[in-house]
């Protein structure tokens, strides 16, 4: 159980530039205890990166973001989460509501049975956002950001699933965005996808930095390297260090850090 | 002999009962084949199909008792298999690991199993005696009450297939679960669901103890499910204990086309169900 609620909005104005803040965050699968005490902030237009060892609970902490874990109960968040100054682990957030404002892409492709451009605009329909032509705009303009136009602009009736595995991961990130979340989170997107969509998928989150928070997590260190203006790096549950990108992986404060970057262990 | 020897014929034995029990099986359901085919060939004839069933001693067919029959399978489908698939819905989807969902399927396995003539009694309490008489309509709610048990095993079991990832991904948009179960498990699950519901029609169309305390029998054409109603199971068992020639030929063939109806529909699941394996792969 968690600790008596906080009150919802917070009197304490987080600075500007701050789109989440965490503190004291512990979560839990059962008994088994899987992050322990994590305390961080994530900034708008900007891209964080986690990386770490599997298991160190880096799509653990992503999957806190959205509440995603709420969907299983056995699993279960202790700590504030806050958005915007909102305790998002809050009850009587709805989780619908906060997952429509925070975005989510997978590590496998999840199309849904229905057309590519169905796909897309699932989640505008959902929020009954846009119709008809604009509609047809969001999605284009969704497909475009993910540098996957191109290559379904003439088969937008076709199946999502009768894509290649790379397209497929785009469609999904164009879902994702179409929605125009406030913070995006990737959890290993470019893991069961070539070279050349990795690098698509790259180019199309530098140009999604300007709008949205992000957060990726990414077994690829040169990936969080490239994209990431940000780097945090956790092992067995715990944040051991959090900084610029460019210190991170340059000259790490942490020996764990450096052991774990420069490929000595992981 | 050695060891080695000795593990040879001990699997040599095994090998031995194992193919005998088989054939001994095999030569079980080839030999019911044989003898309903080959009486069954013998009375079919278009009068099967044209005509009603007859007074002893002269001629007819069986048309009232095959109306009969597909009116009260597609009634029962249509009352028992929704329920069932609601149920098995809420199984896969919503309660999964709470007590409700464990105290369901338990009752659910013991209705799946129940003796089908027990589920005839029961209609026949609840409804048979208080309207008075026999009926189409409590025919139908009995197979309606056999197809549940069907239809919410098979919906479960084919809603389980669906990726967990799918569902979170609608989920992470902000569906609600009813938007998630409608827009995204459905459709992909389908092939399955068609397939659950052809089982629960190839179950319920042979069924006879339930609608021999329900439906009954009636010997003309009727139209009305407020009165018994004839229907093929029933018309088979009265005409075969029958001491006539011609009844027990009519009952051959009907036999005969209950068993191809029910062939055909279980070999058309199996190929939904394959085609449906085949698309876990993603691309057709």
């Amino acid at each position: 159980m968690r600790p008596p609620a906080a009150p919802v909005t917070d009197a304490t104005i987080a600075a500007p530039d701050v789109k989440v803040e965490i503190r004291s965050l512990n979560f839990f699968y059962g008994a088994q205890q899987a992050l322990f005490d994590i305390n961080m902030t994530l900034e708008n237009r900007s891209i964080t990166a986690f990386i770490g060892p599997s298991g160190c609970g880096k799509s653990t902490l992503l999957r806190v973001l959205n509440r995603m874990y709420a969907l299983y109960p056995q699993q279960r968040a202790e700590g504030e989460v806050r958005m915007d100054g909102t305790d998002i682990l809050a009850d009587q957030v709805d989780v619908a509501e906060l997952r429509y404002r925070v975005g989510m892409v997978f590590q496998k492709p999840t199309p849904f049975p229905m057309s590519v451009f169905e796909n897309v605009a699932f989640g505008l329909r959902l929020a009954g956002s846009a119709r008809g032509a604009r509609l047809k705009e969001r999605v284009e303009s969704a497909l475009r950001d993910a540098a996957i136009w191109d290559e379904v602009k003439d088969k937008l009736h076709v199946d999502g699933r009768s894509l290649s595995g790379g397209q497929q991961q785009r469609i999904c990130i164009a879902r994702a965005i179409a929605v125009e979340p406030e913070v995006l989170l990737l959890d290993e997107p470019t893991a069961a996808l070539d070279p050349i969509s990795t690098l698509r998928v790259e180019e199309t989150l530098q140009t999604l930095r300007e709008k949205f928070c992000i957060v990726v997590v990414t077994h690829n260190l040169q990936q969080a390297a490239r994209v990431s203006n940000v780097t945090g790096f956790m092992y067995l549950g715990q944040l051991v260090e959090m900084g610029p990108s460019s210190t991170i992986f340059t000259s790490p404060a942490n020996r764990k850090t450096d052991d774990y970057i420069t490929g000595r262990f992981g | 002999m050695n060891r080695r020897q000795l593990r040879k014929a001990r699997n040599g034995l095994f090998l031995a009962l194992s193919v005998a029990a088989t054939l001994v099986g095999l030569a079980c359901l080839a030999a019911i084949l044989w003898t309903l085919v080959s009486n069954g060939i013998a009375g079919m004839s278009s009068r099967v199909f044209t005509q009603m069933t007859p007074p002893p001693g002269s001629e007819g067919g069986l048309l009232n008792a095959l109306y009969g029959s597909a009116i009260m399978t597609l009634l029962g489908i249509c009352m028992g298999s929704p329920i069932g698939m609601l149920a098995g819905t809420y199984l896969s989807e919503y309660g999964r690991s709470s007590r409700l969902s464990t105290l369901i399927r338990f009752i659910n396995d013991i209705l799946l199993s129940a003796p089908s003539i027990i589920i005839g009694l029961f209609i026949y309490e609840i409804l048979v005696v208080r309207m008075g008489h026999f009926s189409a309509i409590a025919g139908a709610v009995a197979l309606a009450v056999i197809a549940i048990p069907v239809s919410l095993r098979t919906t479960e079991d084919m809603l389980n297939l669906v990726p967990a990832g799918m569902k979170d991904a609608s989920a992470a948009l902000g569906a609600y679960p009813w938007r998630t179960v409608i827009s995204v498990v459905y459709p992909a699950a389908r092939s399955g669901i068609v397939t659950g519901l052809l089982l629960a029609i190839a179950r319920i169309s042979g069924e006879t103890a339930p609608l021999l305390f329900t439906a009954l029998n009636d010997q003309f054409w009727s139209t009305k499910l407020n009165a018994p109603m004839a229907n093929l199971p029933v018309v088979i068992f009265q005409f075969s204990l029958s001491p006539y020639k011609d009844w027990q030929q009519l009952a051959w063939a009907g036999a005969l086309i209950i068993t191809v109806t029910i062939l055909v529909l279980s070999i058309s699941a199996r190929m939904l169900l394959s085609l449906l394996q085949s698309d876990r792969g993603g691309k057709p």
